[in-house]
């Protein structure tokens, strides 16, 4: 019983698909499913195939092999017109020629809804993205923000069961960005559709996902909710990407012990057998500064820069620059212990084989 | 000083280029066969030109040559250029590159090859003249399009696609009009081609009939008649009267119609 509504609940179902341009493979058996009602977002370096998974979704790629379902139907063959999904374009792709009403109707006219239930629709669209009144207005006499929030509007008049969103706000500026990250979130919530939203700004993935499913090289390196992604990276590429870290070379001692910089720390991350040889994640805030001799090591501060709300120091211990983030300021020049709780020494398995190795490598 | 120079060379420009045309507006409205002598201000010419049947005739040829090739030389080069557009990189560059070589060659080469080659298989005449005009105009419009096809969103024809028009309706609502300005550009470029043509036109026309360029041609040998400076000042009349339309016209559509041909030169 149970098993069924899982299964009722998912809307997209992506099952080993590849995908490849000539010689260049995009996407390497890449299963994902996305439940309704989701903020999905897919984070990950240019070139990683978040973008080609939304295209396959949307109906412009067809992939080599591998299977897309819809409400558990098969829709390989069926053409991006005649899918119940719309698509917000990186690039706005507003029709030039036509005004903004024209923009919004156009896909209510192709599906020859009523002119009454069209003005309708129009008028709700942008009373939804805050552009009550710009009807008549061309697409090329508009901020791009608001050429955005057209878009969108033209996308969701269609009442699809999915969005897809492909870097819709890469193009415009951190304050408007901002905004618009919580307009997209209202939207989500007032009309309760799905979001696919591919990003390659883990700030923007962490603010406004549900799940975030990391990519890369055509590779899903982790999936889960942006908590877990944060706190809980399954390896280094995830942990690097999302956020700053220190990234060290470490060899686990015992159960609660890992060796680094020539120094024992205390952590908690069991699983691996003594003598092992890990990557060691820290993250900068984790990082306590305290009086020299205090903390478990003792380093050299090397550059403070004031970031507004912490401040950014470079610490430099035994020829590895530590990358610490604190409200408290430490001068540059003076000496400072640091100090890492054990349940904030993350360790990671190194990578073994050439093609997991290769996911590392940028 | 360096103002004034500046000034001077511009009006010694446009007197260089103006001049030859006011002399022959004047020219039009001499009463009197001479040129070196006016005769008073007449317009006997301008009604003589619209009595002239084989000049009536020529004009028809030359304006419907002119119109009917650049319009199927468009359709042809539009879809070449959407081809084109949509073929492999390194495939792409042999095909403008082969295109483009007509576009260099010498009209004489052009008219010679065009006339050897039709005068195999059909009588030289109007239809012979007319595919020599088409295959000449197809290069210069798709050179005209190609850029605009290439520059344009290919993300608005998906954006078309995505919002639930199939591939011919996304086409002619959204990509069409997209790039209109340009193939417009093109056409109009095809117009003023053909009508200028001559070298193409006299190999390939056949015996039996003229276009205005050729008609010309042929009188020169007995002198011209002074109605060909009305029919000239004419021509120059429409052409000033379309450019001054052209520039009234506001909006992008102009804008992009000019980056085209800026490309082109």
């Amino acid at each position: 019983m149970e098993k069924t509504l899982i299964q009722n609940d998912i809307l997209i179902d992506l099952k080993h698909i590849t995908k490849s341009f000539g010689s260049h493979m995009v996407l390497d058996d890449f299963s994902l499913y996305i439940r309704k009602n989701e903020f999905v977002t897919l984070l990950g370096p240019s070139g990683c195939g978040k973008t080609t998974t939304l295209r396959i979704i949307a109906g412009f790629e067809t992939p080599d092999t591998g299977e897309v379902f819809f409400e558990g139907k098969n829709i390989n063959s069926l053409p991006p017109e005649k899918r119940e999904i719309n698509t917000v374009f990186q690039k706005y792709s507003l029709f030039t020629h036509m005004t903004i009403a024209e923009n919004i109707a156009f896909g209510l006219k192709i599906r020859k809804k009523p002119k009454a239930y069209i003005e309708e629709k129009i008028k709700y669209a942008l009373e939804l993205v805050g552009l009550t009144g710009f009807e008549d207005r061309c697409p090329e006499t508009l901020s791009g923000g608001q050429q955005q929030r057209i878009a969108i509007a033209r996308a969701i008049v269609n009442e699809p069961k999915i969005l897809l969103l492909d870097e819709p706000l890469g193009a415009l500026d951190l304050k408007l960005r901002q905004s618009m990250q919580l307009e997209l979130m209202r939207l989500k919530n007032e009309l309760g559709i799905t979001f696919v939203y591919v990003t390659h700004d883990q700030e923007e993935a962490l603010t406004m996902s549900d799940t975030i499913v990391i990519m890369n090289q055509g590779y899903i390196q982790q999936i889960g909710t942006p908590e877990d992604i944060y706190n809980e990276p399954e390896n280094a590429f995830v942990a690097d990407f999302i956020g700053d870290v220190n990234m060290l070379d470490g060899k686990v001692i015992s159960k609660s012990a890992v060796e680094m910089l020539g120094t024992s720390f205390p952590c908690t991350d069991e699983g691996f057998e003594a003598g092992t040889k890990v990557d060691v994640v820290i993250r900068p805030e984790d990082i306590v500064l305290t009086n020299p001799g205090e903390g478990t090591i003792d380093g050299l501060v090397e550059e403070v820069i004031f970031k507004g709300v912490h401040y950014q120091m470079k610490v430099r211990c035994r020829g590895y620059a530590f990358f610490v983030c604190s409200t408290v300021c430490r001068e540059a020049g003076s000496k400072a212990g640091l100090q890492i709780d054990p349940f904030n020494i993350r360790l990671m398995p190194k990578p073994q084989s050439d093609d997991e190795r290769a996911v590392h490598e940028e | 000083m360096k103002r004034f120079c500046m000034r001077f060379y511009l009006a010694l420009a446009f007197v260089f280029l103006y001049t030859p045309i006011l002399i022959l507006i004047v020219l039009s409205f001499n009463d009197s066969r001479v040129r070196s002598s006016w005769g008073g201000f007449t317009l006997k010419w301008y009604a003589q030109l619209f009595s002239d049947a084989t000049l009536l005739t020529a004009l028809k040829n030359t304006l419907s040559i002119a119109l009917i090739s650049a319009g199927i030389a468009s359709l042809i080069a539009l879809m070449a250029a959407l081809g084109v557009d949509a073929m492999r990189k390194n495939h792409a560059v042999v095909v403008i590159n082969l295109g483009n070589i007509p576009v260099l060659n010498a009209d004489i080469v052009t008219g010679i090859i065009l006339m050897l080659t039709m005068g195999r298989f059909m009588k030289l005449g109007y239809a012979s003249i007319l595919i020599a005009h088409i295959t000449f105009n197809i290069p210069y419009v798709f050179l005209s399009v190609l850029p605009a096809i290439k520059n344009c969103n290919r993300s608005v024809y998906e954006a078309a696609r995505d919002l639930g028009a199939d591939a011919g309706t996304a086409f002619f609502r959204v990509l069409l009009p997209d790039i209109m300005p340009s193939l417009m550009g093109g056409f109009f470029m095809a117009v003023t081609l053909s009508m200028d043509d001559f070298v193409v036109t006299y190999f390939t026309r056949g015996a039996g009939i003229d276009t205005l360029s050729t008609l010309i041609y042929g009188q020169l040998k007995r002198g011209l008649k002074p109605e060909m400076y009305a029919l000239s000042s004419m021509i120059f009349f429409v052409v000033l009267l379309i450019l001054i339309a052209g520039n009234l016209i506001p909006g992008g559509a102009k804008r992009r119609d000019n980056d085209a041909v800026w490309k082109r030169i």
